[in-house]
Order: structure tokens, then sequence, then C-alpha cells
């Protein structure tokens, strides 16, 4: 892996915004792809060790992509994305929100902004995060932190039983 | 009803507020003082800044005195700290698909 690659994140807590910049080592149509094809985005797009798993998507302005990110010990959060504004291989809008199994929506959620490009064979991408509320916003954490905590006691058992036994 | 801490921060008034008192604790006509406000209106600020814990009130003799809540601010910026970390990882994943993909074209 290149460890050149740009990371950059941001808060500016009174607009309400994240912004969140990354670089990758690939071209601007695979970048594209990895972000708006399902059989992309669900090998990467929940942090181990969620898993991300498409329901169906619909990669069009007033489409939609149904998800559910799942935890180790099988529970599904379902999450709705709208997508508002589509430029290919430039930029992407979409509104996400929270949502039961039945794809009804949690509102209100929050408004993400994608953009695209490419110098020299890296694709920069650039996201930036609108939410109205910081409570909801603390909740796209939950299920990461749950799953990690849950990680961390499977690795307690783990260590415990190898240590009885030795 | 509990305040959010973004709507609390959000207002340039109140941002103005917790500047100011995170320097030196006020009371509540000192900060009307300060920012040419009626009472009433130093009130308000007062409560949504109370309700979600960013200012403590301490109590001298007859005179309440706000203090800035370092605290609070902290646990939302440990909170942002994870959130960061989730993305890192997302994308660490992304690089791996990403030089798959492009390993299987070539």
């Amino acid at each position: 892996m290149n460890n050149d690659l740009l990371f950059d994140f941001t808060v500016d807590k009174a607009a309400q915004k994240v912004f969140i910049t990354r670089e990758f080592d690939a071209g601007l149509d695979l970048v594209w792809d990895a972000f708006t094809k399902q059989e992309i985005l669900d090998q990467w797009a929940a942090p181990a060790p969620m898993r991300s798993k498409t329901k169906y998507m619909n990669f069009e302005v007033g489409g939609r992509r149904f998800y559910a990110m799942i935890s180790p010990d099988g529970q599904e959060r379902w999450l709705l994305q709208k997508y508002t504004s589509i430029t290919p291989k430039t930029n992407f809008q979409l509104y996400n929100s929270f949502a039961d199994k039945d794809e009804n929506p949690e509102l209100p959620g929050s408004e993400w902004d994608y953009n695209f490009s490419e110098q020299d064979g890296i694709t920069t991408v650039n996201i930036s995060i609108y939410n109205e509320s910081l409570e909801r916003m603390e909740r796209l954490t939950d299920g990461f932190t749950k799953g990690m905590m849950l990680m961390l006691k499977n690795l307690d058992d783990l260590f415990s039983t190898l240590s009885q036994k030795s | 009803m509990k305040q959010d801490l973004f709507q609390a921060i959000a207002d340039p008034t109140r941002r103005a507020i917790l500047t100011l008192i995170a320097i030196k604790a006020l009371t509540p006509n000192a900060m009307a003082e300060k920012f040419d406000m009626t009472r009433q209106a130093v009130s308000k600020h007062i409560k949504v800044l109370y309700e979600c814990e960013l200012i403590k009130p301490e109590h001298s003799g007859r005179e309440i005195y706000y203090h800035f809540n370092a605290k609070k601010m902290q646990e939302f910026d440990n909170w942002l700290a994870q959130f960061r970390q989730s993305w890192e990882t997302q994308f660490n994943q992304l690089d791996k698909v990403l030089s798959t993909i492009k390993n299987q074209t070539i």
C-alpha cells in the first residue's frame, strides 16, 4: 500500500459539516466505479468487522440504494440513500438516512456530497457530510464502535481460553 | 427536551459566549453587557448551552457564574476521532479492492 496517499479529515462544528479527502492509487474510472457500483461497494464500504450488504441499488438521480451494515453477531442496521444529483465521473450527491428493514426512513438524515478528480494516475475523492443534528451524526459510528467492542471481547475470550490451557 | 450540541454551537452568539467564558467565568448580567443584549435574550442562550452541558453554573454568594465545560467538547472530539478511524479503515479496505481489480485487468 502506498503510504504517501493523502488522507484528510476536518470538521467544521459551526457549519455542522465533516470534510474528508482521500487519494487513491487508481484511475478515475475505477475509483468512480468503486463508489457507485454495488458489487464493489459491498467489498469495502463498511469498516471491518462490520460488512455491507446492498439489497438493491439504482444509481440514477432519484434512484436509491438500500443496504445494511451487518455486525459480526449478525445484527443488521438498515440505511437508505437517495441520489439527488449525478455528474458522471465528477460528482454525486445523496441523502442518507437510517431506515427500518421495510425501507421506512428515519428522518431527517444527512446530505453527502462526493467529488472526484484525477491527476497523474492518482484519484482524489472529496466528501462533505452535512448533518443538522449531532446526536444523529453520532449514531453513524454506533455500529462501528459496537463491532470493535465485540471484536475486542472475542479476543479477550480467546486470550483467556488460551491462558487457561497453558 | 435535551438540546443538541450541534444546534447549540451553530449559533454565532452562543459561540461568542463560549469563547468568552472559556477565558473567564461570567454572570448572566456581565454577558448581557458584553453582548449588548437583554437579560432575557441571554437567559435563552444560557438555557440552550446549559442543557447540552457546554456550560456549568457555579454559585458565588448571590451571583451565578457560568463556566465553560471543556469535558463536553472533549467527548465530541473523542467521537470524531472514532468516526475518522472508521473512515480510515474503510479506505484501507478500498485500497486493497482497487489493487485487486487493477491486477485482474492487467
